[in-house]
């Protein structure tokens, strides 16, 4: 009997392989849900707040792998793919053979429209993916419906339009215009003019601050809070002119590239940029974000594309080859560069971004120059705008499959799109939260321990600088200058100068005041005397 | 070459007909949702700053009494009714949905004292300081007692008579006695016209009296003389006896852990103690300002309330040291008696201006009944406040309450005074040797000793 159950035992510690390696896949993907590694609890004295906290920490854990279950089990849909047999290679996969063998629903969005004479087009998606503005140079803007090939709102304004943007959904749009910008309403209304930033190069919208950031001509930055419409900030960027900006999704910083090579990340509560990187030697004509916040791509007309990692602000690679006018990331962490007519997708083999490689090309008709490239969110589809119009083509494997109904829904009725329109507004950020690092808000400060050297350490420095101010070797001089009383004038000057550099000394001992007894000369004190120390 | 893209077909992601539900769809992967500390930490300022401004927790006053109230009792089997009795010897039930007078219950001469209902809710005990206990039996309530326009008064069916006056009195929870306080400890039965069992101890009167909920023979009596007594009423003499700085006027048990009480004393704090151990207290409840009048749990044993001399009524956690709220008005002045409504939402206060105030548990509550999705985001409100309530900006929108000039005066006076003796006991600690100078916790202060 005993053995028996001995071998119970045993049975029940190993499991099949299968399981084995489903529990490694469920662990992995618990990590992330897991953000970041629990609390150290073993500083804490507190016995009733150890247990509280341990307690938490455990739902914490079960939350995880709930997720993480729910992850591998429930979700709908799963990612798209490609996948080549033999010696065929992805990067010579043309859309027209991935035409022949896709469904019918996602053949429908390969298409090109044809505007000639419009000039090139830069697009906007919104965050769903449902709707596409579409502004055309010489003044053309089309509100495009993407779920029925919609189109919603065609307006010619006549004048140069340079960027466009959505607001926080498809029933507000801002057109970057000749002297101003101009904020519409979806069925083409001219809702505002916005004066004061002058000729717009770029605009973009931060969606969590309500935060229109535009860059004009002057090289000045803009942020406006579009709800009720004041200037939040306007900086001089002192660098220039340039038309390189873009949003960081991951912590709403905004970067400009500028002619001299260097990256600039701005916030709208400093004058003064969070960082400056030298990126490239020439001037920088794209840059592109990650939306997990790590990884930037910058390309520079030396015709080198480069990834960065943005915890370390460090390159992690380099890609050769061409220069990329336009570079966009989609939501799986595939990025997309377009030159010339020419657009290639390239794609990471290794998870942490250094393993950039060619995925996927696809070159247009020659004459049709690219001037923006943008992933669909929550699609396998790609968004390019270029001098004849606009192209859209599939790139397997780019868009996120499943999406959140209460993060972004595709499939909104227009009640739900108000009700998200309050929430969102509720949950509206103060510009003040936008930082580089976003998980700080709520973290606690490190606690504040001088890195003061002690009055002891202090002296004793000061007892080496005076001795090698003393020790010397003074030039000999000649022809009568080598008097005695102007040696010992020259070497006291010395000692000095070298006393000079501990000015807290100094100033403490001139003052005379009574201090009290810090937390430093509490080692020094005799032990009868300890008690009467500052306590901290 | 093997292909496929994400295809969504509509039909799979909208409702079929216009009478069903949306579609929801979850993704809980972090990285769709940038910035969620920070939207996080906004929702709970918004939910802070929302809770205040729902925040009316005064229902209503129930007002007839002709004199202050003294005591109130509350209704095992009945939660709509609540009894009160007056310093004239006014009894009346009310009804607290509408606010009224049920049934009044006209007889003693005196100020009532002491009023109990027996646990299956058909005897109401009550007793004055003209030397009476009176028995009555509470009417039924009935469909046709919702004619309000008709007060009636009953007569008691029985009237016992003692030498002395008394104070309190209690009814035993799974049996048919009853305790009184008064120059002595008295246990009645309820047929029998003399006290089955009395109990002697010193020469002060025992002022309050309370029976555990957990065990039908034990109770816990506070005397004149500040001594806490628990009796076990099998036995001849008190089981444990707590000598404490100043009196005690009421004690009640946690109805969840029953071998836990809490005192309300007139120095203004509350005492938990463990019936077990009685050397210190398990938790000092500071916050009021004068003596506390009247305490009563809460039936989830997590929440108990209190009434004090100095015009608040105050709720406190079981376990913590400061109240979570303070409810005041101009007109309510002192309060003698709290009671817990038996479905913990509604806290009734008696109090000196002759009225008896309903107040919410919870100032923010919304009454009624919620829909799911509307408790959803209740108690996403709360576990969301509840995370950041640490932060400066959030703590001082959840903490802040406005207190009557008098208190807030009071608060500030025995601030000062606290700070400057701890700064004294510090330095004379400092000068003197070490070891000598002891400093006692709070949890023990104000206990001279336990006897047995």
């Amino acid at each position: 009997m005993e053995v028996a159950l001995e071998d119970n035992n045993l049975m029940e510690k190993v499991l099949p392989p299968d399981e084995q390696e489903i529990d490694v896949e469920l662990e992995a993907k618990e990590k992330k849900y897991l953000r970041g590694e629990g609390a150290n609890l073993e500083s804490l004295k507190d016995k009733k707040l150890k247990t509280q906290l341990a307690s938490r920490e455990k739902l914490y854990g079960k939350s995880a792998k709930a997720a993480a279950k729910i992850e591998k089990w429930l979700l709908p849909a799963s990612a798209g793919y490609l996948e080549t047999e033999g010696l065929e290679k992805t990067w010579r996969i043309k859309q027209t053979d991935i035409a022949k063998e896709v469904d019918l629903l996602s053949s429908k969005n390969q298409y090109d429209i044809v505007l000639p004479d419009f000039g090139p087009y830069k697009l906007d998606f919104t965050a769903s993916g449902r709707h596409m503005l579409a502004g055309g140079r010489k003044g053309h803007l089309a509100l495009v419906d993407m779920m029925n090939m919609n189109l919603i709102k065609e307006i010619h304004v006549r004048e140069t339009v340079r960027d466009v943007a959505f607001l926080h959904n498809d029933q507000f749009f801002a057109a970057a215009q000749k002297k101003y910008s101009y904020i519409y309403a979806r069925d083409g209304t001219e809702l505002h003019c916005l004066k004061e930033r002058g000729p717009v190069a770029r605009l973009r919208f931060l969606k969590n601050h309500f935060l229109l950031a535009s860059i004009n001509k002057i090289g000045q930055l803009h942020y406006q809070d579009v709800t009720y419409g004041d200037m939040v900030a306007s900086i001089r960027t002192g660098k220039g002119r340039t038309d390189v900006m873009e949003v960081n999704p991951y912590n709403g910083v905004v970067a400009l590239g500028h002619s001299g090579g260097t990256v600039t990340m701005w916030k709208p509560t400093s004058q003064a940029p969070l960082v400056q990187m030298q990126c490239h030697p020439g001037p920088v004509s794209a840059v592109a974000f990650h939306p997990n916040g790590h990884l930037m791509a910058t390309s520079g007309k030396e015709r080198k594309v480069k990834i960065w990692d943005l915890r370390k602000f460090e390159e992690v690679q380099p890609i050769h080859g061409f220069h990329a006018k336009t570079l966009s990331f989609s939501q799986k962490g595939l990025l997309a560069a377009g030159t010339g007519s020419f657009v290639q997708v390239l794609g990471d083999s290794s998870g942490g971004g250094g393993g950039y490689s060619r995925y996927m090309s696809h070159s247009m008709v020659k004459g049709y120059q690219v001037e923006k490239v943008m992933f669909r969110p929550y699609e396998d589809v790609l968004g390019i705008g270029h001098s004849m119009g606009w192209s859209s083509v599939l790139i397997p494997g780019s868009g996120e499959p499943n999406f959140d109904s209460w993060v972004a829904n595709p499939f909104e009725t227009s009640k739900q799109r108000r009700e998200k329109e309050v929430h969102l507004l509720l949950d509206k950020l103060p510009p003040e939260t936008i930082m580089l690092d976003p998980s700080k808000i709520g973290a606690m400060r490190p606690s504040r321990r001088k890195e003061r050297p002690t009055r002891g350490e202090i002296e004793v420095e000061k007892e080496v600088a005076i001795e090698a101010a003393k020790s010397v070797e003074m030039k000999k001089k000649t022809k009568g200058r080598n008097k005695p009383s102007k040696r010992t004038k020259k070497k006291k000057e010395l000692v000095e100068n070298a006393k000079k550099t501990f000015p807290e000394l100094e100033h403490s001992n001139i003052a005379g005041k009574k201090r009290r007894i810090g937390e430093d000369a509490a080692a020094e004190l005799p032990a009868s005397l300890k008690r009467f120390a500052r306590k901290n | 070459m093997r292909i496929k893209t994400i295809s969504r077909s509509v039909d799979e992601f909208t409702r079929e007909r216009s009478q069903d539900l949306q579609r929801v769809f979850h993704n809980f992967d972090p990285s769709l949702r940038p910035m969620e500390k920070a939207v996080e930490y906004q929702r709970a300022l918004t939910a802070a700053k929302l809770e205040k401004i729902f925040a009316r927790p005064f229902v209503g006053a129930m007002d007839g009494h002709r004199d202050g109230i003294s005591c109130m009792a509350k209704n095992p089997n009945y939660l709509k009714g609540i009894f009160s009795a007056s310093m004239d010897g006014d009894i009346r039930l009310w009804d607290i949905a509408t606010r009224r007078t049920v049934c009044q219950f006209p007889g003693h001469l005196g100020a009532v004292r002491g009023l109990t209902v027996s646990t299956d809710g058909n005897v109401l005990v009550s007793c004055g300081t003209d030397c009476n206990v009176r028995l009555w039996s509470v009417p039924r309530p009935s469909l046709e007692d919702s004619d309000l326009s008709s007060e009636k008064s009953t007569e008691p069916s029985a009237v016992y008579t003692c030498k002395n006056a008394l104070l309190a009195v209690d009814h035993q929870f799974e049996g048919d006695l009853f305790a009184t306080a008064g120059a002595q400890l008295d246990i009645w039965n309820h047929n029998r016209s003399q006290p089955v069992q009395s109990f002697t101890s010193g020469s002060h009167s025992v002022i309050s009296v309370r029976f555990n909920p957990g065990e039908p023979d034990i109770l816990a009596t506070s005397s004149g003389d500040n001594h806490i007594s628990i009796y076990d009423i099998r036995m001849s003499s008190a089981a444990r006896k707590i000598l404490m700085r100043t009196k005690t006027n009421s004690i009640a048990w946690n109805p969840m852990e029953p071998m836990n009480f809490t005192a309300a004393n007139e120095d203004g704090n509350c005492y938990s103690f463990d019936g077990r151990k009685n050397e210190e207290a398990k938790c000092v409840h500071k916050d009021h300002v004068s003596a506390v009048m009247d305490i009563d749990f809460s039936p989830t044993g997590r929440e108990f309330v209190t009434g004090s001399y100095d015009r608040s009524v105050r709720i406190f956690p079981y376990n913590g040291g400061h109240s979570r709220e303070i409810y005041h008005t101009k007109r309510m002045q002192r309060v003698f008696c709290v009671k817990y409504s038996s479905d913990a939402t509604y806290v009734i206060s008696g109090s000196d201006d002759t009225n008896l105030r309903l107040w919410k548990a919870k100032a923010s509550e919304q009454l009624g009944v919620i829909l799911p999705r509307e408790q959803k985001k209740h108690e996403y409100n709360e576990a969301v406040k509840n995370r950041y309530k640490h932060l400066p900006e959030i703590k001082r929108i959840v903490r802040h309450r406005h207190l009557p000039k008098p208190i807030y005066k009071a608060k500030a006076e025995s601030r000062a005074m606290n700070d400057a003796k701890r700064r004294k006991d510090d330095r004379r600690k400092a000068h003197s040797a070490p070891g000598t100078v002891v400093t006692e916790s709070h949890r023990t202060r104000r206990i001279i000793k336990e006897v047995e």
